[in-house]
């Protein structure tokens, strides 16, 4: 889906748990997510700090649609 | 040469530990075999044994790849075996690329002849069918008994070293690796006995098939944040409380597209998973754990983004097909671009 949707015209960054997965299928832009069943959050944590930590996420992952790539790239911390 | 000694390495599913609500369930050795390895030890007819069982949950796998390559590994050196199976995965996600990566690392650390299978169409298979021999099985474990029939016989040749033939003749899928051999017939010969069986229509092999390298080039980056707009997609299942348009918990049919329009934030009373491929529990408590709507309001109200477009698109990657996938993005991604949308966060279980 991402890469078809990146077909179509559009930066896509593919926010995901199991990154090789994501290589392999051919995301261009990839940022590494907290778990599979929750990837952008994570349920031991008070509410509020979850909050900030899908923030942090979510900015990572515009963060990679600002930024110019040739290639597959990872955006690790 | 004894009895073949083998290590298998099945997930909870498979080992009878239970569901997604087991899927985090850490390596661990049994002695003996159990569920598909009982099936293929029937098979073996007494030439091979399985002596002990490797068992560890899905998305532990998935989430700490090392780690639970390293455990696996030190469990299945213990036993020295002669062979290693992994699977079959069928067109379990998760599992597959687990059986490929546990099947891989076999082989070339430990140096133990060692194969697998799933379907073709599992992640798992693109990932390491160059590296390791991937029996090709159908896409659910309704084909099992097909798979280990195909699984055993070239598990013994490779415990054994014997030569493997073509993958039409063994069973597993292409490695990529060209073989020479003196054909019967020459070049020429061969090149019109097959362009005469095309345009009778007849099935025919060509000894040369081209490589797939789908890829797309990224396109450009977003210029100014706070002047665009970012559409939400989702492989995640998230959906309207329940499920107005059925999308299926597993082999997806359809997508969904939502209106989000005053929702500052997604919560248990409105918004579910229909994804039948994990653990439900988190995001049907806090929906926002798979799609961020409420972080990207904040960011919209604080003028970091243009705009969060108005609706969300959702489907369940559940073994969905690839050819599904790939057509409903192709409509999702006419519409985005139709509706003016800038980029795109696609997120995924």
């Amino acid at each position: 889906m991402v890469k078809e949707i990146e077909r179509a015209g559009l930066p896509v960054v593919h926010v995901c748990t199991v990154v090789p997965i994501s290589l392999t299928v051919g995301a261009n832009r990839i940022v590494p997510a907290i778990a599979i069943p929750h990837p952008l959050g994570n349920p031991n944590l008070e509410p509020e700090e979850e909050k900030s930590l899908r923030r942090k996420l979510v900015e990572k992952a515009l963060k990679a649609l600002e930024t110019e790539v040739e290639d597959q790239t990872v955006f690790e911390d | 040469m004894g009895k073949i000694k083998i290590v298998h390495y099945i997930n909870q599913f498979f080992a009878g530990i239970g569901g997604e609500e087991k899927a985090d369930f850490q390596p661990e050795v049994r002695e003996e075999a159990i569920g598909p390895g009982m099936a293929l030890n029937a098979q073996f007819k007494g030439e091979a044994e399985i002596v002990a069982t490797v068992i560890c949950g899905d998305s532990y796998f998935g989430e700490n790849m090392e780690e639970a390559k390293s455990e696996v590994l030190k469990m299945v050196k213990k036993y020295n075996p002669d062979l290693f199976i992994a699977g079959p995965a069928f067109n379990a996600g998760r599992y597959g690329v687990a059986c490929g990566t546990i099947t891989d690392a076999v082989q070339n650390e430990l140096g133990i002849p060692a194969l697998t299978g799933m379907y073709e169409e599992n992640p798992g298979a693109d990932m390491y069918k160059k590296s390791v021999y991937i029996v090709s099985t159908k896409n659910s474990a309704a084909g099992m008994r097909d798979a280990v029939k195909k699984m055993a016989p070239l598990a013994l040749k490779v415990a054994k070293g014997e030569e493997i033939g073509s993958p039409e003749q063994e069973g597993y899928i292409s490695r990529g690796i060209r073989k020479n051999y003196f054909a019967n017939k020459r070049g020429s010969e061969r090149a019109i006995d097959m362009l005469v069986k095309k345009l009778k229509g007849e099935e025919f092999l060509t000894e040369y098939p081209m490589p797939d390298f789908d890829r797309v080039e990224p396109n450009a980056a977003v210029k100014d944040l706070s002047k665009a707009t970012i559409a939400v997609v989702t492989s995640g299942g998230i959906v309207p409380k329940g499920n107005p348009d059925h999308i299926e918990s597993s082999s997806a049919s359809k997508y969904g597209k939502y209106d989000i329009e005053g929702f500052t934030n997604l919560t248990s009373a409105d918004h579910e998973t229909a994804h039948g491929g994990y653990d439900p529990v988190y995001a049907n408590e806090d929906p926002d754990r798979v799609l961020p709507v409420d972080v990207l309001r904040d960011m919209e109200k604080e003028g970091k983004i243009g705009k969060l477009h108005r609706y969300f698109y959702t489907t369940v990657g559940n073994g969905t097909a690839v050819a599904s996938a790939k057509k409903f993005a192709e409509e999702i991604g006419k519409e985005l671009v139709a509706d003016g949308v800038d980029a795109v966060i696609l997120t995924s279980t």
